[in-house]
């Protein structure tokens, strides 16, 4: 039995899951669920679909290129088996997983770092360019301030009665 | 053998027929319509297709007339002298050389017009050189018609021809004609030759089968031949002459003693003498014939002594044979056809000799073996009672004992499977004999899977110092990355900005999306100049809430902006005129309060708390009075009714859904007639 990884999403397909594949020059393509074999199906290219991993890794949302990925490689000869070395392998399954999924979340985060102080950057450059829509120029050249200005002018009242004045 | 394919060689169609078939067939298996109005390449191929199909079929047709009429040099020289004797060698091979041509020439036509047809510019230049390529080959073929003709006269009398295997054993019969040749053949074999008392009454050569010793044995009748130098000969003896110089086979010389065939003993001895040469490494026999009429002691002297002539040599090729010189029993013999005797002695002495000569060829060739069962192991009889068993050495018997106590020994799985329940109760331990470095080992199960991953893709030997290196690498990854968590935290806004900054947003999006809604109706809305505003979105009081939420004071700009307003200008002239009639004070105040009383009922009529009745004249709009607007309104009314009630758009839609609908084109009515629908 083993795990097999999707051709389309590479996911790991369990057993008695997905669709496997053999095209006539016996390669063979494993599906992990019919969402898989359906793009495959419509000839879409994974490296072009966003949510897969081809996608993620040719377009470094994800970490590539690790020592921890030569660990897992798929070994043709068998080994002769030893009761040490297979207690030492399933410990080391959980480090090196462990240590893979750390280094992932770091790659991620090192790729989001420089947003924060981006955003900042815009919003201070907006505020100073577009101030005018919330504030007329003659305010602003008494408070030059970045802020909305404080006091709302009262009008009603007050115009009828100089236009009154006015007509007379 | 193609010997026995005569008979399968498919009829050749003369000329005319010829041409027909394929013609016909042509007509019937490509397309037929073409229009002058198809495109160019279409009508080409079309046109192309049947000079092909033609072509291809007229190659077929001659290649299987080619390939079946047999290669005389390919098959048996026998057949092959045979035909040259019937239908002259060259005269075949010049009609089936014609066939080749001729297949080659159509091929060449066909090329030649495909390739003029490639650059055919309409369809009557196309049409007129496919015409004249389907003409061409029929010429070809109206050419070779006679050679065609000849080949199926041929494939005809072929077809006839007995089926002689040149290989097997054969008795040969020959003499001069009328000596009785064909009455013997019928009476040893089921044969069914025609005797008639004329000459020549066998005009070919036939075939019968007899049996002797439990082996088949071919008898072939023969024309009769006539003493006459070689090249006088007529085919019918000629074919007599083939079958004697092809066939290995036994040869019966007839002898006529009585002389009723209308020869002498004379004659027939000359002919023997002459064609004796033919009889080089073949068992002879010379049968007497009609003894009832003549028996062969009454003979004359002369005759007696040619007679013993021809047995002497008769015995010399029992001599070849390797045969006893002096058995002369199988040599000379006599018999009568009608009478029936020595029929049965004549036949069983020419087996018996064939059948010798046979033995003796094998016997010195390598396929001795095949023959082998036609020997026998002759078992020398017991002279005395004594047991002599086979003798096998100490050795051999002592190691034969020591594997059969091996065998019982050694204890098989299958053995242990059956004391342990059989079959379906005992599974064995395939791991019984693994060759591991501790034995407490080999019942353990290693597991396949571990969190999402196979296990078997893990296991190296190396791992733990690897594993070494990667928490190695992973300590000083963490190091390095805890020195360097700094970052800037400068810029950050204050809420106040912050909230300046939502407003400005706020702003903009407002913005987008009127501007986004405008886009998307601008093509079927007119754009009007502002003054005409219907619907008095654009008043002062509006702008001065604008201008109050940016901070500004308006009542400056809405001072303005009414002094300079149209209505405003209007009143300001009635005002003027009246000025002069009334009282200074009171009418001012009248006035001033009637206008401002106006203004007010002006400036609310303008917010819009009433609209506007439809009959009502705005001024931007163009009528004269609202009689007019009312009328316009009725007539726009009127217009689109029609079009609404036919569920269409506007003026310009004209789809109509369906073409045919069904319930208006079909059905039967309940009552009354359908006449019309």
């Amino acid at each position: 039995m083993r795990l097999e990884k999707c051709w389309f999403c590479s996911s790991t397909v369990y057993p008695g899951h997905g669709i496997q594949f053999v095209r006539n020059d016996a390669k063979i393509f494993r599906f992990c669920r019919s969402k898989c074999h359906k793009n495959f199906k419509m000839k879409r290219n994974p490296r072009k679909v966003k949510w897969t991993k081809a996608y993620r890794r040719l377009h470094g949302k994800d970490m590539t290129q690790d020592s921890t990925f030569e660990f897992e490689r798929k070994r043709n000869r068998p080994e002769r088996y030893d009761r040490n070395l297979a207690e030492n392998t399933l410990k080391a399954i959980k480090k090196i997983d462990k240590v893979r999924s750390n280094r992932e979340a770091k790659h991620i985060e090192k790729r989001m770092k420089g947003k924060k102080s981006k955003e900042r950057r815009e919003a201070a450059k907006e505020l100073e360019q577009s101030i005018h829509m919330v504030k007329p120029p003659s305010i602003l050249a008494q408070d030059p301030s970045l802020t909305l200005p404080k006091i709302k002018v009262k009008v009603s009242r007050q115009q009828t009665e100089e236009n009154h004045a006015m007509e007379e | 053998m193609v010997q026995y394919n005569f008979k399968k060689i498919t009829v050749v169609p003369s000329g005319k027929d010829f041409i027909d078939i394929i013609l016909s067939r042509t007509q019937r298996q490509t397309p037929t319509v073409v229009h002058k109005g198809y495109a160019i390449s279409r009508l080409r191929q079309f046109y192309m297709r049947k000079v092909k199909y033609t072509q291809q079929n007229f190659h077929e047709k001659l290649s299987t007339i080619i390939e079946e009429f047999p290669r005389l040099d390919d098959i048996h020289p026998f057949y092959g002298d045979l035909l040259h004797v019937l239908y002259n060698k060259d005269h075949y091979k010049l009609a089936l050389g014609q066939v080749n041509t001729a297949r080659n020439l159509i091929s060449k036509i066909s090329k030649d017009y495909v390739k003029l047809l490639k650059y055919g510019d309409s369809l009557y230049r196309c049409k007129s050189l496919k015409v004249a390529a389907l003409g061409r080959m029929c010429t070809v073929i109206k050419r070779i018609g006679p050679s065609l003709a000849y080949l199926e006269q041929i494939r005809q009398h072929m077809a006839r021809l007995p089926s002689i295997d040149p290989n097997t054993r054969t008795i040969l019969i020959c003499g001069y004609p009328n000596v009785g040749k064909s009455s013997f053949i019928n009476k040893i074999t089921r044969a069914d030759v025609d005797v008639q008392p004329y000459a020549f009454t066998t005009k070919s050569l036939f075939v019968g089968h007899t049996d002797y010793k439990y082996l088949r044995y071919q008898v072939i009748d023969t024309p009769g031949i006539l003493d006459r130098p070689f090249e006088d000969r007529n085919i019918i003896e000629m074919c007599s002459i083939t079958a004697l110089a092809h066939l290995r086979a036994a040869v019966l010389f007839f002898l006529d003693i009585s002389g009723s065939c209308g020869y002498s003993i004379a004659q027939q001895a000359a002919l023997f003498h002459s064609i004796k040469s033919l009889f080089m490494n073949k068992p002879l026999i010379i049968v007497c014939n009609k003894t009832d009429l003549q028996p062969l002691e009454g003979i004359s002297e002369e005759d007696m002594k040619l007679i013993m002539e021809m047995k002497a040599e008769a015995v010399k090729t029992v001599i070849g044979q390797g045969g006893e010189p002096t058995n002369d029993e199988g040599v000379l013999l006599t018999m009568s056809t009608l009478t029936e005797e020595g029929v049965i002695a004549v036949k069983n002495a020419a087996c018996e000799r064939l059948l010798d000569q046979r033995v003796e060829l094998k016997m010195k060739s390598k396929k001795i073996n095949d023959c082998l069962n036609r020997f026998h192991v002759a078992i020398p009889k017991p002279r005395d009672q004594k047991e002599r068993p086979p003798c096998i050495p100490q050795a051999v018997l002592e190691a034969k004992a020591k594997q059969a106590a091996e065998k019982e020994k050694r204890k098989t799985e299958k053995d242990l499977e059956d004391e342990n329940g059989g079959a379906g109760v005992y599974s064995a331990s395939l791991r019984k004999h693994y060759i591991l470095a501790n034995e407490e080992w080999k019942e353990d199960v290693l597991p396949e899977i571990l969190d999402g991953h196979n296990i078997y893709d893990f296991i190296d030997p190396d791992i733990l110092q690897k594993l070494e290196e990667l928490e190695r690498e992973e300590g000083a990854r963490l190091e390095d990355e805890e020195n360097e968590d700094f970052e800037m935290d400068g810029e950050e806004l204050t809420p106040k900005e912050q909230a300046a900054l939502a407003e400005i947003r706020k702003k903009k999006s407002l913005l987008i999306q009127e501007h986004r809604m405008k886009k998307s109706t601008a093509e079927s809305r007119s754009i009007v100049p502002r003054k005409f505003d219907k619907d008095r979105k654009f008043t002062t009081e509006r702008m001065g809430r604008q201008l109050s939420a940016l901070g500004l004071d308006p009542s400056l700009a809405i001072n303005r902006a009414r002094s300079r307003s149209l209505s405003r200008r209007g009143r300001k002239r009635e005002r003027s005129l009246d000025r002069g009639d009334n009282d200074a004070g009171d009418a001012m105040d009248m006035d001033v309060d009637q206008q401002n009383k106006k203004l007010r009922m002006r400036s609310r009529s303008r917010s819009r708390s009433k609209s506007r009745p439809p009959s009502e004249v705005a001024p931007g709009e163009g009528f004269k009075d609202s009689a007019q607007k009312v009328k316009a309104l009725k007539l726009a009314k009127k217009s689109v009714k029609k079009r609404n009630k036919d569920a269409r758009r506007g003026e310009a839609d004209r789809v109509i859904p369906t073409l045919k609908p069904k319930h208006l084109f079909s059905g039967k009515r309940s009552i009354g007639k359908t006449q019309r629908r």
